[in-house]
């Protein structure tokens, strides 16, 4: 079992789309959003992902998928 | 009583014990130290500081360590270099360059950053150091912890240039090349530091790391006879020096070293990786994250973690930001060797750049003030001006070819 938190920033047109919810539902992953801010135009959140490894690396590449920008909660790390 | 308060939430202001954390369990909001400035107020003064080691060591009253087992004992004090040249090219009555272009060991400002970093993470009872660089930082944090005996991971992106990976390799540090783009690389290195007991400078050491900045504000105003600059400009990658020379300033002032805080923060950055300077001219209080594509590779950081918070120290001091081409970033830098002496790394050309284009707005004024941040060497990043410095004139070993070339007479004058 892993936690994983990430930085993840919504798509412009999907504003609007529960996608937290969605990922939650489609990969055995729990959600849990510690911070967020959502406007008309842009939005973010903080969220943890809980599970197997293997399944938040899944869960990952299913936000990206729907357009999504993922990353680690520190954003850069390289410098 | 220690000077170190905690570590609090920059977000909702969550205290936590002051050891290697750097994301708030509630919020997961970025840490910061917070001091006992009362305790600290008792015994500070200018005095102690002037009386103090010529490094950056003589403000450890405002620095996150414990003890006085320094890693990198020279780091800071560089030159605050009076650049009346430059300041008659640009129309500044008073400018300065603070040259960390000369820090010790590794030549630029990281040197200050890492020297706090690995000094706590030793304190804090470490082994191990690690970091994830593309260069300055992996540099500074490899020689820190060969001559401090630590052992060190430095991680790098595949794709590095060579020159980048021998600065590295030669202080015999693990150089992880990880085959993968920017963003890989990040998020491994984030789980990595999740999952293993060692000190990663800019990630659980962060709120520590962060600190070092904040003696390039103590030094400006020293070297200017305990006064305030009316205007600093300040190259920005992930936005942490600049937000930590504007706390700087701010402690000086809540520690009467200082009477008043009246400096106005500019940022700079390069138009191929902008996202801070860009946000700032849109009037906005948050980025978006870019790809970067510029010259200015030490400060390209698409995503970077202290953007909101630099956006708010600049509005906050009535500052400006702006960004300027490769090309003027390459004329910053032969500018300031032309005008100065001082060969300055990419990093620098940028911040030359911004301030000229910041004087002819009008935005900074021909009686103010003006400190700009050099925070690195030009050797580090000669591919970058390879193509327009010339090349030698070639003569023959004769005095005659030499005085022809030059178009000179037996009495002298004359040029090529
Ligand atoms: C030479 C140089 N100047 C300035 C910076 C900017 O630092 P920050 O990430 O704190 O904005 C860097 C960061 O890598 C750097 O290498
Ligand atoms: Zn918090």
């Amino acid at each position: 079992m892993s936690h994983l938190r990430f930085h993840i920033r919504f798509p412009e047109d999907k504003i609007r789309e529960p996608i937290i919810y969605q990922i939650g539902r489609e990969y055995n992953v729990v959600t849990d959003v510690r911070r967020a801010d959502v406007r008309d135009t842009t939005g973010w959140a903080d969220v943890e992902l809980s599970g197997d490894t293997m399944e938040i690396e899944r869960a990952v590449a299913g936000l990206r998928a729907k357009g999504c920008v993922v990353d680690p909660i520190e954003l850069n790390v390289v410098e | 009583m220690s000077k170190m308060k905690a570590l609090v939430c920059r977000e909702c202001g969550k205290e936590y014990p002051t050891k290697a954390i750097h994301v708030c369990e509630m919020c997961f909001g970025p840490l910061e130290v917070k001091y006992n400035y009362d305790e600290i107020k008792k015994t500070i003064s200018r005095k102690k500081i002037e009386d103090g080691p010529r490094s950056m060591w003589r403000y450890l009253d405002l620095l996150p360590v414990e003890g006085t087992n320094f890693v990198g004992p020279h780091a800071g004090f560089t030159p605050l270099v009076r650049a009346k040249n430059l300041g008659a090219y640009l129309g500044l009555d008073e400018l300065y360059i603070k040259n960390d272009t000369v820090n010790h060991p590794t030549l630029s400002f990281k040197d200050r950053v890492v020297a706090v970093a690995l000094t706590r993470a030793r304190e804090l009872g470490f082994e191990t150091v690690a970091c994830a660089s593309t260069g300055n930082l992996a540099n500074s944090v490899a020689a820190h912890a060969a001559s401090a005996n630590l052992h060190c991971y430095v991680f790098i992106p595949g794709d590095l240039e060579a020159a980048k990976v021998l600065g590295n390799l030669i202080y015999k540090p693990h150089v992880v090349e990880i085959e993968g783009n920017y963003d890989d690389v990040n998020r491994l290195c984030s789980e990595i530091a999740g999952e293993h007991g060692w000190a990663f400078v800019n990630i659980n050491i962060r709120p520590y790391y962060a600190e070092g900045s904040k003696t390039l504000a103590f030094e400006t105003v020293e070297q200017l006879g305990w006064k305030t600059p009316d205007q600093v400009v300040i190259p920005m990658a992930s936005g942490s020096l600049l937000t930590k020379i504007w706390k700087g300033l701010h402690e000086m002032k809540a520690l009467g070293l200082i009477d008043y805080v009246h400096t106005k923060i500019n940022g700079a950055q390069a138009e191929g990786c902008s996202p801070i300077s860009t946000a700032f001219k849109a009037g906005r209080d948050f980025f978006k994250p870019v790809k970067p594509q510029t010259i200015a590779k030490s400060l390209a950081i698409g995503n970077p973690a202290d953007g909101y918070y630099a956006l708010k120290a600049t509005a906050e001091s009535h500052g400006s930001m702006d960004m300027v081409t490769d090309e003027e970033v390459v004329e910053g830098i032969q500018l300031l060797a032309q005008t100065e002496g001082i060969f300055a790394e990419t990093a620098g050309g940028v911040t030359i750049g911004v301030l000229k284009k910041l004087v002819k707005q009008g935005v900074i004024k021909k009686d103010e003030v003006t400190v700009a941040y050099v925070t690195g060497n030009g050797l580090k990043t000669q591919e970058a001006v390879i193509d327009s410095v010339g090349r030698p004139v070639r003569i023959q070993p004769s005095l005659v070819d030499f005085e022809k070339t030059f178009k000179m007479g037996k009495n002298g004058g004359g040029d090529a």
